[in-house]
């Protein structure tokens, strides 16, 4: 934790000479872009003007692409916030609002401060922030990028005190850092022992091409929920042409309710590293990269370590296991608070150092990816399962899940339920069966596969999980009786807004209107109009958006419109339409500025 | 026969669409053997009474106008959003890119040679909303007749339209935003 | 136009059809320039042929036909006689390459009504007050709703606060009318070689910036001829003291539709003096 001292100073962020130390200093660690400029954020606690001008000129890189990268994520501020950052998740199942009191509004009384706001003598800052992973944890923040889980009055309480008697974080309890992997449920993968360097030693064993044929025989597929075949598409990668070929973890899982990767990553990250070497191998690649979410910044140490463990033990670097020419190293870069960075095109687009836009396709990655060249890129657990494959051959995966899922998933559980963690199943575990093993009572909807996901009432639950029927990314959400869905539709649509990348137009500007329309239902002003637009500017957006984001930022609208339409109903006033303005929300400055006096016109007021 | 009762009103506008109703000129009188005037500036009428067609021109800058667009909506069958700023606001919403409160500061308190400098604060005043709104964010609006000012040819082709009892429709070379 | 209900003849023509018309494409093309070329309108903003493919602005959303279909399946379909509903999928013509043997749906009542709200969208979330505007009558934007038949921006106005940016003697940026279609930062960096724009922020606070070390116009390269600075199809790049030297009324929409100056079908001379 040593680098997460407080150390930020926000007053010689405009110092060129200081900036340039800085910016030399990051650059030895790695060069990249986002890296250089969390360094400079944490240092600076902003990024200047100045910064940009001396980032832009030390990495040789346009004013404006500096500029548009910290204006994209959400973890970089062109003003300073506070020597302490707190940032709240709003996710529905982690976030500041998960037990019914506003954590959030109350932390910021105690310090006298207003969210998005830095407090006047610049301790401390407080703003919410997409799902963070925490969603077996309970209420959650980061401080200064460190979760802390398991938020109630009195925590925030101790934490207050700390902040106010400017406590380095260093200081802090440890334990209130300590991140539980709560596994609840553990299969094939999670069950499965592999020595550090097996499956490299028996794909060489075995032969690049009979190793990658039984990936392909083995029936694996993308464990993001989208379920391309694993092994086609390296071997379409494979067989690309290229100068260079490359090898991508995506471990952005921004997905709310999702933090499987968590765990794989902090007690499987021997196995996926060991699955991106295999891949490395069979595609010709001598270079990696794993992706990491900025939200699971605090796993950093523990990866570099093991990626450090293997350089030492010969299972990275050159000649790897002894084989001559096998080169192949990982490097991690660290993404900063942006959801759409999960889709690859945005992510490889992140890892090039620009703003997180998604590509345009095709063409696809496995010919023109990272740098235009031939890439694969796989989820943390994709590549898990592939190292145990290679391990285990294809007849292990096969005898698992049903004819078109093979294997297992692993699932993120969360939301009401007893027992919140990690469940692994065979594909084609019933939803009725999930619920029943997480202790989930008296149940009204389910969300899978996250917002972005399908949500389902009751009749639904005999429905299973797997490509045909449920595919999901690994999140499932569960809401019971006492949760107002309205509630949960409305925080999804926030999140939805606030991630838009903005590239496209149904998307940029559908996000907003879903959003706003949501809020005015919500705020009990909606009316059968209001429903009716939903539909209409859903339809348009699943249609004819760019990317998965924009086409499935609708989806719980549309699916709880199908599903629960009393949920909305039970908002709408008993009239057609009812107007988008909110009257008295739009003459509150022109009474504030004639101090009460408010004219004739007042008498006539509520004249409809 | 009875003849088409039409109301017209003047919001958040500049009286331009009245205008440039006016400007059909001698198409007036064949339109007026089918129609007459209700409330509008024309008539000098003050409340709108029962009426087949109302036109409003103008966004909503105050409280009046909303009062006044309600009155509308509910004597009206058909409700026809007249002019840019009715349907979106328009120049006047130009206001839009400032507080409130600035834009009456600077008019009021610092603008150039003001004297005796204070914010209007007469009861005889409505209250301003913090922005110009299109009126389509107040009243379900029935049809939108563009143009800043709509053409006199449009004026002529929707009156027809409407009096005829046919659908109203822009021809493409009559549809135009400024 | 040639007649043809046999996907595999046209496969090995090399063409594609839209709309029941053949139309032949050069490999690599896109659709929209295939159709283009070929005198066939699909409106679009963010699209300028020559400049790399862009798709952001969605309104040339055409679709392609899974099933084979033939010639008048539509009308067909329309009079009731064809009940089952063709398997299609949405695509930006202006970034789906044109492959042989493809059936596309461009110019029917569905994809138009989609195009009018994606284009009421883009009126939305700006600050789009025709009256206000020197380029209204120049304004591809405008055009393109006359084209749709857009009356009115059916959603809520968003009226952001966008900076104005007046500070060089020549050339000015108003972001009020920006739509983000990243036309003129394609251009300066692909025809001007100068890398002038780029767009910074997530979501709709995306923006657009002058590459200079203010990120004003003053400190950029920017010039007059610049293809970045006439290529905007809105009016939120500007050339100054020029805004009224044709009167509205006189300006190229006023006189022209715009499937004719997108399909070069007239040089309006307002445009050519740029």
């Amino acid at each position: 934790m040593g680098n997460i001292l407080i150390t930020g100073c926000p007053h010689s962020g405009n110092d060129a000479g200081m900036l340039r130390q800085i910016i030399a200093g990051a650059c030895v660690e790695s060069p990249h872009l986002l890296h250089v400029l969390h360094i400079l954020q944490q240092k600076f606690l902003h990024v200047s003007e100045t910064a940009i001008r001396e980032v832009s000129a030390m990495l040789a890189l346009p004013y404006s692409q500096v500029e548009a990268v910290v204006e994209f994520y959400s973890f970089f501020h062109k003003t300073p916030r506070g020597k302490y950052d707190i940032l709240f998740s709003n996710c529905i199942c982690c976030g500041y609002l998960v037990d019914g009191t506003d954590l959030m509004a109350m932390f910021g009384r105690r310090l006298g401060i207003v969210a998005g706001r830095t407090r006047e003598d610049g301790l401390v800052s407080m703003d919410q922030t997409s799902c963070i992973g925490m969603c077996d944890h309970g209420a959650a923040l980061l401080v200064n990028g460190m979760p802390v889980t398991g938020l109630d009055g009195s925590l925030l309480e101790r934490i207050a005190i700390l902040i106010e008697d400017r406590v380095p974080l260093a200081d802090w309890p440890s334990e209130w850092f300590q991140i539980e992997d709560s596994i609840r449920m553990s299969g094939m993968l999670l069950d499965h022992e592999m020595p550090r360097g097996d499956s490299l030693r028996a794909m060489l064993a075995f032969g690049a091409e009979a190793s990658l044929n039984e990936i392909i025989q083995s029936g694996l597929r993308g464990r993001g929920g989208a379920g391309f075949s694993t092994g086609m598409k390296w071997k379409s990668c494979r067989v690309a042409q290229g100068a260079a070929h490359y090898v991508i973890c995506n471990a952005d899982e921004g997905e709310p309710g999702t933090f499987k990767d968590r765990v794989l990553l902090h007690r499987y990250a021997d196995s996926l590293f060991e699955g991106m070497t295999v891949c490395a191998y069979l595609i010709g690649a001598n270079l990696g990269y794993l992706y990491l979410r900025g939200e699971y910044r605090y796993l950093l140490p523990h990866l570099q370590s093991v990626l450090l463990l293997r350089r030492e033990t010969s299972l990275l670097g050159t000649n790897i296991c002894n084989q001559p020419g096998f080169s192949f190293d990982v490097q991690i870069v660290v993404g900063a608070g942006a959801y759409i960075c999960g889709e690859e095109s945005a992510l490889i687009e992140s890892l090039e150092g620009k703003r997180g836009i998604p590509r345009v396709r095709p063409p696809f990655p496995v010919s023109h990816g990272y740098l235009g060249q031939p890439t694969v890129v796989n989820n943390v657990e994709t590549f898990v399962a592939a190292a145990c494959v290679v391990q285990k051959g294809s007849t292990w995966l096969r005898a698992m899940g049903d004819e078109v899922s093979k294997g297992s998933k692993i699932l993120s559980i969360s939301g009401n339920c007893a027992r919140p963690g990690i469940y692994e199943y065979p594909f084609g575990v019933s939803i009725r069966q999930v619920l029943e093993d997480c202790g989930a009572a008296d149940t009204y909807a389910v969300q899978v596969g996250g917002p972005s996901g399908v949500l389902i009432g009751s009749p639904e639950f005999d429905r299973r999980l797997g490509y045909d029927d449920l595919p999901t990314g690994g999140a499932v959400m569960v809401f019971d009786k006492s949760r107002d869905l309205m509630a949960i539709l409305v925080n999804f649509s926030r999140f939805f807004s606030h991630e838009s990348c903005g590239f496209c137009t149904p998307c940029r500007v559908g996000t907003v209107l879903l959003r706003d329309r949501l809020d005015k239902i919500f705020s009990g002003r909606g009316a059968q109009t209001d429903l009716e637009e939903i539909l209409h500017t859903a339809r348009l957006m699943k249609q004819y958006s760019h990317c998965g984001l924009g086409q499935t930022a609708a989806n719980p609208v549309l699916d709880g419109l199908q599903r629960f339409p009393q949920v909305l109903e039970k908002f709408l006033l008993n009239r057609d339409f009812e107007p988008d303005l909110d009257l008295d929300k739009a003459l509150a400055e022109g009474r504030r500025i004639r101090k009460g006096n408010d004219g004739i016109a007042c008498a006539d007021r509520g004249g409809q | 026969m009875t003849r088409i009762r039409i109301a017209t009103t003047s919001l958040a506008g500049c009286f331009g669409c009245h205008m440039s109703l006016l400007d059909m000129d001698e198409r007036l009188v064949s339109i007026l053997e089918k129609a007459e005037f209700d409330r509008s500036p024309f008539t000098d009428i003050k409340h709108c009474g029962s009426c087949d067609i109302g036109l409003v021109e103008g966004g909503i800058c105050n409280e009046e106008n909303v009062h006044v667009l309600r009155e509308f909506r509910k004597n009206c069958k058909i409700l026809i959003a007249v002019g840019a700023c009715a349907i979106n606001g328009g120049v006047p919403a130009l206001r839009n890119s400032f507080q409130l409160r600035a834009c009456l500061e600077e008019v009021y308190l610092h603008g150039e040679g003001v004297e005796n400098p204070q914010i209007p604060n007469d009861a005889e005043l409505p209250l301003l909303l913090d922005k110009v709104y299109p009126i389509h964010e107040v009243v379900q609006v029935d049809f939108y007749l563009p143009g800043c000012p709509p053409s006199a040819d449009q004026f002529f082709r929707m009156f027809n339209d409407l009096i005829s009892g046919n659908e109203f429709s822009l021809p493409r070379k009559l549809l135009h935003f400024d | 136009m040639m007649k043809t209900d046999n996907r595999q003849d046209q496969a090995a023509r090399n063409t594609i059809t839209i709309d029941g018309q053949e139309i032949p494409f050069q490999h690599g093309q896109t659709i929209i320039d295939a159709a283009l070329e070929a005198g066939i309108y699909i409106p679009h903003l963010c699209h300028r042929s020559g400049l790399s493919p862009h798709g952001s602005c969605r309104l040339c959303m055409v679709d392609i036909v899974d099933r084979k279909e033939t010639l008048g399946d539509s009308d067909r379909r329309r009079e009731g006689k064809i009940q089952e509903e063709t398997r299609s999928r949405s695509v930006a013509a202006c970034t789906m390459p044109a492959t042989a043997g493809q059936w596309i749906r461009n110019n029917t009542p569905e994809l138009n009504e989609a195009r009018k709200v994606i284009t009421q969208m883009l009126f939305t979330e700006g600050n789009h007050i025709c009256p206000s505007c020197e380029h209204s009558g120049n304004c591809t934007l405008q055009a393109v709703a006359y084209y749709l038949g857009m009356l009115d921006g059916h959603f809520p106005p968003f009226f952001p606060r966008r900076d104005l940016d007046a500070s060089h003697p020549t050339v000015m940026l108003d972001r009020d009318r920006c739509i983000l279609c990243e036309l003129c930062v394609r251009a300066s960096r692909e025809a001007d070689g100068k890398n002038m724009f780029a767009i910074a922020g997530r979501g709709t606070r995306a923006r657009l910036i002058v590459n200079s070390a203010s990120g004003m116009l003053a400190d950029s390269d920017i010039e007059m001829h610049d293809l970045a600075v006439h290529v905007c199809p809105v009016g939120a790049i500007l050339i100054k003291e020029q805004g009224y030297r044709v009167p509205i009324g006189q300006r190229t929409f006023d006189l022209h539709q715009v499937e004719e100056i997108d399909l070069g079908k007239t040089i309006p001379p307002e445009m050519g003096q740029k």
